[in-house]
């Protein structure tokens, strides 16, 4: 039995204490919080609760992946937004990574001239703030000439200030097949790479995957393609009166996002993709030249594997990084699901409602992106027993 | 590193030669190495031997080397052309239209206003005092051997001083609310106070990460991994549109601080996760030694473990301090008149609309010099902190 002041001394019992002292505080300021919230909401008369999400919009949205006119609920537009935030942001990924690596390697290269011109990138363009290469790309983009004396940077794909116009294929029933075959060429890839394993692991001589997996792309889709008749026809983008008719399209905004995230997130990538490299040690490649490996096979088997276990985590912040800079689309006009949040909160007066489900969108992607990373990491990383 | 213990360099039972003799034709191979004649000191040596060993060594690098210089070819004369030697450096609009390069007049006409925004125009020698004095600070606070109580004191010496020169109101001054603040001081403030404020805060959460207590585990894990999921934006939004809900009716809490006060959320959770990495790379045999001692928790925390701990997080905090001021660039979205703002202004006059490009290159310098100068400090700081660690 102890009495209550030599329980004081058990770190236990004080744990407990401070606990319970710490919930108490913060449910006390939590409370404060939300009721002055819902006074303050009840005095300028807004109706709390997510009712807003099945009421007509009544706003048009410049660009969207989905059907949608200002007739349709917020709902609807919400899921635009969304939608036009991880388009711009999987396009993003990709182009920061081809182009982050480039510049990568490059900062590594022998060639002073080429390793002086990735230095002055990534030094440029890590030091100015992301928002002000927007609004320049933007501006550039913005000011670009009419569609009457649209700039054709190649044939068939025209900048203007209306963004840009290029040549899409006419479909035609073909192209199913195409794609049928190119699937099928996949999953034939993905067999042969898998019993080139084995086979080498059972009897230890080499077999040519790598003319096997190019085999198995490219035939299927190319009798298909030769069989279906060669349907090629495009649907090439024309001047008439004011603007342009046909092709695809995509608008200034998207554009400038797309290139200011790219370009500005690939400096980023650049450093990553160089310390990564760098930290295998240079015996590595010593030890695969003894073992007789060629420099290709060094790369791929040696280095690569090795540097990606450096790469991968702060490569993962990077994307994650891309996908949160994605919502400065707000400043440039790009419905994006911040923007689109951001007038449906000044419309309708829900902001904690609009608010709060932006954040939760965003955590979501967030938690998404880094699992996905994390289950590539587990796979890349060193299995030690 | 591999080392040679005395076993590595035994002779090999076999082996015909004597020890002695083994370790002189060791010793003899370095010198063999460096004894044919066309190793790369030869070359370097004659005529373009640099330019021979560095640009076209291999035919990859002589198509880079070509394609390199093909781009410079046209880079480089054309904007040459624009940035100096056809830009008009003076005078009016009129001018810079007959001009075919840069038009750096706009610069002078509106270097005013994109430095101080809406401050009243007699009195913006209080903004670039406050500033200059800022920056100097700054750069004291760089030294090393500055590092001592008392730099503490004149930062908070320099806050009143700036206070004083901004808000006015005494000592003859005229009194400038902070809704006519913009600029350069708005943006130099947010970062500075947003990382000084947040990094106090950022010790306590990362020292609730590690704590033993579940419930004050769970809060800090929750509040960091919150506010490193979202974008700054939505917090910034969320600071200038919710916190008026979040207070007692006829309290209003002033734009600026509400910007400020989400900057400051946003970064203590980036900065959090830079002391955790601090606090995990003592070694655990310090925090046994202060146990050992019979310390408290906090005597532990603050004699022990966060004098070695924020030692190491020196760099992290000064890569975090210039993503700040270049985030401080978003307050433009809530509203607020910083430098990238005042700077967009700047454009829509009529008169000087079509020179965007010169305003936004003049506005992204201001922004380079700064983080440039401070990425360099804190790869300085990094090497020295390597220093006695490197092999």
């Amino acid at each position: 039995m102890t009495n209550p002041v030599q329980a004081l001394n058990s770190a236990r019992v004080r744990g407990w204490l401070y606990q319970a002292l710490f919930l108490a505080c913060t449910l006390a300021v939590a409370w404060y919080l939300v009721s002055n919230t819902l006074t303050n909401l009840a005095t300028r008369g807004v109706a709390t609760g997510f009712g807003f999400l099945q009421r007509e919009a009544g706003f048009e949205i410049g660009e969207s992946l989905l059907p949608y006119s200002a007739s349709d609920t917020y709902l609807t537009a919400l899921v635009v937004g969304l939608l036009n935030t991880l388009a711009v942001s999987a396009a993003g990924v990709v182009l920061a990574t081809v182009l982050g690596v480039l510049i990568g390697i490059g900062r590594l290269s022998s060639n002073w001239m080429v390793n002086r011109f990735a230095t002055l990138y990534v030094e440029t363009v890590r030091n100015v703030p992301l928002l002000l290469q927007l609004v320049v790309w933007y501006t550039i983009l913005n000011r670009l000439p009419s569609p009457r004396e649209a700039l054709e940077v190649l044939p068939g794909i025209f900048l203007s200030n209306r963004g840009m116009k290029f040549p899409v294929l006419v479909e035609h029933a073909g192209h199913g097949w195409i794609l049928l075959a190119l699937l099928a060429g996949i999953a034939a890839a993905i067999a042969a790479v898998r019993y080139g394993r084995r086979h080498r692991e059972a009897t230890g001589k080499p077999f040519p995957t790598l003319p096997a997996v190019i085999a198995a792309l490219l035939l299927p889709p190319a009798a298909a393609f030769i069989t279906t008749g060669a349907p090629l026809a495009f649907d090439v983008p024309v001047l008439a009166g004011f603007n342009f008719e046909g092709g695809g399209a995509v608008t200034p905004e998207f554009t400038a996002l797309l290139i200011g995230l790219s370009v500005y997130t690939a400096g980023f990538i650049a450093e990553i993709v160089r310390s990564g490299i760098l930290a295998v040690p240079h015996g590595q490649t010593e030890a695969g030249l003894a073992l007789g490996l060629s420099p290709g096979k060094i790369l791929r088997l040696v280095i690569l594997p090795q540097a990606l276990r450096v790469i991968v985590p702060p490569l993962t912040s990077q994307y994650l990084n891309l996908t949160k800079n994605s919502s400065l689309a707000v400043a440039i006009g790009y419905p994006d699901l911040v923007s689109v949040s951001n007038t449906s909160a000044n419309q309708t007066g829900q902001v904690v409602e609009a608010v709060a489900m932006m954040m939760v969108v965003y955590l979501i992607i967030s938690l998404a992106i880094s699992g996905f990373m994390n289950w590539y990491n587990r796979r890349v990383a060193l299995v030690t027993r | 590193m591999s080392k040679h213990s005395p076993a590595d360099q035994a002779p090999i039972p076999t082996a015909p030669v004597p020890p002695a003799h083994w370790a002189a034709s060791y010793e003899e191979e370095p010198s063999q190495a460096s004894t044919p004649p066309q190793a790369n000191g030869m070359t370097a040596l004659k005529p373009f031997g640099w330019a021979k060993d560095n640009l076209f060594n291999t035919p990859l690098n002589t198509a880079l080397t070509v394609a390199c210089l093909v781009l410079l070819w046209l880079v480089v004369p054309p904007m040459a052309n624009w940035l100096l030697l056809n830009a008009s450096w003076s005078g009016s609009s009129e001018a810079c239209r007959e001009a075919a390069g840069a038009c750096w007049s706009v610069i002078v006409v509106k270097h005013r206003l994109i430095f101080f925004g809406t401050y009243p125009y007699d009195e913006q020698w209080r903004p670039f005092l406050a500033c200059a004095l800022f920056v100097a600070m700054l750069g004291a606070s760089g030294v090393r051997a500055f590092w001592r109580p008392w730099l503490a004191g004149a930062w908070a010496l320099t806050l009143v001083g700036m206070g004083v020169l901004m808000w006015g109101g005494v000592a003859g001054l005229t009194y400038v609310p902070n809704d006519r603040w913009g600029g350069l001081p708005i943006t130099l403030m947010l970062s500075v106070f947003s990382i000084a404020l947040a990094f106090p805060l950022s010790i306590l959460l990362a020292l609730g990460r590690q704590s033993s207590l579940p419930a004050i585990r769970t809060f800090c894990v929750g509040f960091i991994e919150a506010m490193r999921g979202v974008p700054l934006v939505s917090v910034l939004f969320m600071a200038s549109v919710m916190f008026p809900l979040f207070l007692p009716e006829g309290v209003t809490v002033d734009k600026l601080l509400r910007a400020l006060a989400g900057m400051t959320l946003f970064t203590a959770a980036y900065l959090a996760e830079a002391v955790r990495g601090g606090l995990q790379a003592i070694p655990k045999g310090q925090y046994e030694a202060a146990d050992a001692l019979g310390l408290g928790y906090w005597q532990k925390t603050m004699l022990i473990v966060l004098p070695q701990a924020l030692r190491i997080v020196i760099p992290p905090i000064v890569n975090q301090f210039i993503s700040a001021f270049k985030d401080t660039s978003l307050v433009t979205i809530v509203g607020l008149y910083d430098l990238l703002t005042a700077a967009t202004v700047a454009t829509t006059d009529p008169e000087w609309r079509p020179y965007f490009a010169e305003v936004y290159v003049f506005a992204g310098l201001m922004f380079w010099i700064f983080c440039f100068s401070m990425s360099r400090y804190s790869q300085w700081l990094e090497r020295l902190a390597n220093r006695y660690t490197r092999r």
